[in-house]
């Protein structure tokens, strides 16, 4: 007797497929691609098509190591989007080496090693970011735009892939997070750090736009329903709470929150990276607490922290306490009163 | 008077597809070859048929009585004579079969006797409950509980509203609108009828909003002791909690029933059924049935009880095509079926024809939620899943796994999609499996014990027979039963023979 397999209903799907989500995530970073690429020169496509081509061979070396069927995790598009998110935290005079080792740390040990897609409890990218950026500190802060001269192609791949190249020194610097921090601790005031040409109208120059353009890529997600409201909210609003109680305190001594806000870390943080719904907090509530945990964080440590940016340890820490939060906001059932 | 409605957690707005089918006027479906009625056509125990092969029978005549509280009679749907009592395919997702009842009919599709209830507002509203109980009328929504349960629950304890239930939530179902377009006055008298059955405080008709012909035609007829509510079209507003959410803003219980804080619901087409069985005294024995989907000509049929499916699709111009799925119900909960040689049943509302859907790769859940933001009982989905696919049927049960309403709507936002109803159904009837066997193993040791005492109550009234005592009238007794078993196991095993009924 052939056993038919059970249908079960529903009959109908909305069609809408993790790789159509991915598909959709990649195209609302593109406009922040094309606004970092006209300002800071082609460095950052070269790291995005690095950083992809590296993590899809790493997904499919894991996946044959671990033999399970490469077509549909390669097919899903998500792998493509660790890399890319990936490669926009890093800088774009990034050493090729080192966007690679994030890369494979991120897909291997990020991903893999929880289980793959679903499974893991850290954010790849934040875990292969936050990597090299703890092992190899001075090659991570090395920025674009802080006076100097904006590397055209030839400049930018001998930076990225000849090692020693002293171009480098040439056209990086270091990012206004960092200037800012290193400035305030030689005890110059706010408005005084600020009024140098690396600043612009509210963050960065330059890196303002940048930010600018993730958050109307974050706007279009929210306006596709391809995200909710409660991370980038809670995020913001974490953020501008912490950051506006230290500025309301000494305006001298801490930025004001929009400075935070207007730093492409923070807006591809609230709006692409602490959204991850893998190692996100699940219900609208759990989600609320869990952006606003990251915002505060985030300010927290770039204001108190050692390194200038705080974003990615405070996605981390996030993530870890996902689990937690998920098992204190479980929404109350229908017909079951509340305890 | 406006009712304030409420809204109801999750749910999903979907496409209707009404228009093709609300609008035509529904078709009397031709008599079959033959009918075939399961003895089970809602939750319960199945009837027990009274009626032999080889019977006449006439239209609306009892064939098979209601077996226990929860349990309803079957009717000749037409008149003509019983060929078959035996298994037979019925409208299961795993194609099995079941006892039916089959009837050869006669082509004059002529009425037994039938009595109506003259006057309903001065009967007992105890005696109008038999009347519905006889009348074999369960729930003709869906779940098809048996009516009279329901009601009776309502005499017992006081209802505060009677909903009468004409939303059709679920996508290309119009059997209930055009039933409320063609038969308002029944839908309308039913619900005065079982309002005074249960004596409600407050009767309410729900239609949907997108249902403006059915929301008119009922709008001539309500007085003052009827509310007519038009309900956002957003599926599954018409799921009985989900409905009594919108309309009274109360939840019911999680396990417990609607009748628990005072609500009654019954379908409008329970209704229309009621009308019928107090005025005339008609029994159950047909229903309106939406064909839809990729035939021909869509529309609303009159099919009486035992009816193929197939003869139904017949009739709207439709061919046997290996590339499309047919459904019975909607696209949302309907069971996918395997063959078309299935009886239409109290339940089958619709007859959905649809494009078979490529195969689907199941990936891993990636926790986006989608899944709790639709969902109308606010469960876990994700969680659900967790717990069915890895066994841990204990977790799930906490996780309130036995209020899911198996909507579907979890499953059809799903990214990554995953078949979570499907899930959900497996680790219920594991739960129930294992409840049965633990049950069992406690009903048997207790049909033990009885039997025991019986036996020995038995033998204390009336010696036993003489030949019981002797060695070789004990042989003589041994070698007969020895053959009448070996007889019965030569002829074919009629369904009296069975010794005992295995409950």
């Amino acid at each position: 007797m052939t056993e038919a397999k059970v249908i079960s209903s529903p009959h109908r799907h909305m069609g809408l497929t993790v790789r159509a989500v991915m598909v959709r995530v990649a195209a609302a970073l593109l406009p922040g691609i094309l606004v970092y690429a006209g300002i800071f020169g082609p460095g950052i496509i070269i790291q995005c098509v690095l950083a992809m081509a590296t993590a899809v061979a790493t997904e499919a070396v894991m996946l044959r190591w671990r033999d399970r069927p490469l077509a549909p995790a390669l097919g899903d598009g998500s792998v493509l989007v660790t890399g890319l998110l990936l490669a926009l935290c890093l800088s774009p005079l990034s050493p090729w080496w080192a966007t690679v080792l994030a890369t494979v740390f991120a897909v291997a040990l990020g991903k893999h090693a929880f289980g793959g897609l679903g499974q893991n409890l850290f954010n790849p990218a934040m875990a292969g970011f936050v990597f090299v950026l703890l092992c190899f500190p001075a090659q991570m802060n090395q920025w674009p735009g802080a006076g100097t001269t904006t590397p055209g192609l030839g400049d930018s791949l001998s930076v990225i892939f000849v090692p020693g190249d002293t171009a480098v020194d040439a056209v990086s610097g270091a990012s206004a997070l960092n200037h800012m921090k290193s400035r305030l601790g030689l005890m110059e005031m706010v408005s005084e750090i600020r009024a140098e040409p690396i600043y612009g109208n509210a963050g960065g120059r330059g890196w303002e736009w940048i930010a600018l353009a993730w958050l109307a890529g974050g706007l279009a997600l929210l306006a596709l329903g391809l995200i909710r409201w409660h991370i980038p909210a809670g995020f913001i609003a974490g953020m501008t709470l912490f950051s506006g109680m230290a500025w309301l305190l000494d305006g001298e001594v801490y930025p004001a929150p929009l400075f935070h806000l207007a730093t492409p870390a923070a807006m591809l943080g609230a709006f692409f990276i602490a959204t991850d719904p893998v190692t996100a907090a699940t219900s609208d509530r759990g989600r609320l607490i869990y952006g606003v945990l990251i915002g505060a964080l985030a300010c927290l440590l770039r204001m108190w922290g050692a390194y200038p940016d705080g974003v990615a340890f405070a996605v981390l820490i996030g993530n870890a306490c996902a689990p937690v939060i998920d098992r204190f906001t479980q929404p109350r059932v229908l017909g079951v009163s509340p305890r | 008077m406006t009712r304030a409605l409420h809204p109801f957690p999750g749910g999903l707005p979907l496409d209707h597809y009404m228009e093709w089918t609300c609008g035509e006027e529904s078709l009397l479906q031709p008599l079959p070859e033959r009918i075939v009625l399961p003895l089970l056509q809602h939750i319960g125990l199945p009837a027990t048929p009274i009626v032999k092969v080889g019977d006449k029978v006439l239209k609306g005549q009892k064939i098979a009585n209601a077996s226990g509280y929860v349990s309803v009679c079957i009717h000749a749907s037409t008149s003509g004579k019983v060929t078959d009592i035996g298994d037979y395919p019925v409208p299961h997702p795993a194609g099995i079969t079941a006892r039916c009842i089959v009837i050869e009919p006669d082509g004059e599709d002529r009425w037994g006797e039938i009595q109506a209830v003259d006057e309903y507002m001065s009967v007992d509203p105890k005696r109008l409950q038999d009347v519905i109980r006889d009348c074999g009328i369960s729930g003709l929504g869906g779940a098809g509980f048996p009516a009279h349960v329901k009601i009776n629950e309502g005499v017992e304890k006081a209802v505060d509203t009677l909903i009468i239930n004409g939303v059709e939530c679920e996508p290309y179902i119009t059997c209930d609108d055009r039933l409320i377009q063609e038969k308002a006055s029944y839908v309308v008298a039913g619900t005065r009828m079982i309002g005074h059955a249960v004596q409600a405080k407050h009767r309410v008709i729900a239609v949907e909003s997108d249902m403006p012909a059915a929301y008119a035609a009922l709008a001539k007829l309500v007085g003052d002791d009827i509310e007519l509510v038009q309900v956002p079209a957003r599926y599954p507003a018409g799921g009985e909690k989900q409905l009594i959410q919108v309309i009274t803003g109360k939840e019911v219980p999680s396990g417990g029933l609607a009748i628990h804080i005072g609500i009654l619901v019954q379908n409008v087409a329970t209704a229309a059924a009621v009308y019928r069985a107090v005025t005339r005294g008609e029994p159950v024995v047909s229903r309106y049935v939406t064909v839809a989907g990729e035939v021909p000509k869509p529309r609303n049929l009159q099919v009486l009880l035992g009816t193929p499916v197939a003869d139904c699709l017949h009739t709207c111009g439709y061919e046997p095509n290996p590339r499309h799925r047919i459904v019975l119900g909607g696209p949302m909960m309907g069971q996918h079926l395997r063959s078309t040689n299935v009886p239409i049943t109290k339940t089958s509302n619709c007859i959905l024809v649809q494009e078979e859907p490529g195969p689907t790769a199941e990936l891993p859940c990636i926790r986006c939620g989608n899944c709790a933001t639709a969902c109308p009982i606010r469960l876990l989905p994700q969680q659900l899943y967790l717990d069915a696919r890895t066994g841990d049927y204990d977790t799930a049960r906490q996780h309130h796994l036995f209020d899911c309403i198996e909507c579907g709507c979890c499953s059809y936002v799903c990214p990554s999609q995953i078949p979570l109803v499907q899930y959900y159904r497996h680790a219920k009837s594991h739960i129930a499996a294992e409840e049965r066997r633990r049950d069992g193993a406690d009903h048997a040791r207790v049909r033990f014990e009885s039997r025991n005492n019986r036996l020995a109550a038995d033998a204390k009234d009336q010696p036993l027979p003489d030949n019981m005592h002797t060695t070789s009238a004990n042989s003589e007794y041994v070698q007969a039963a020895v053959e009448r078993t070996l007889a019965r196991r030569a002829g074919a095993t009629g369904p009296d023979e069975a010794a005992e009924p295995h409950d």
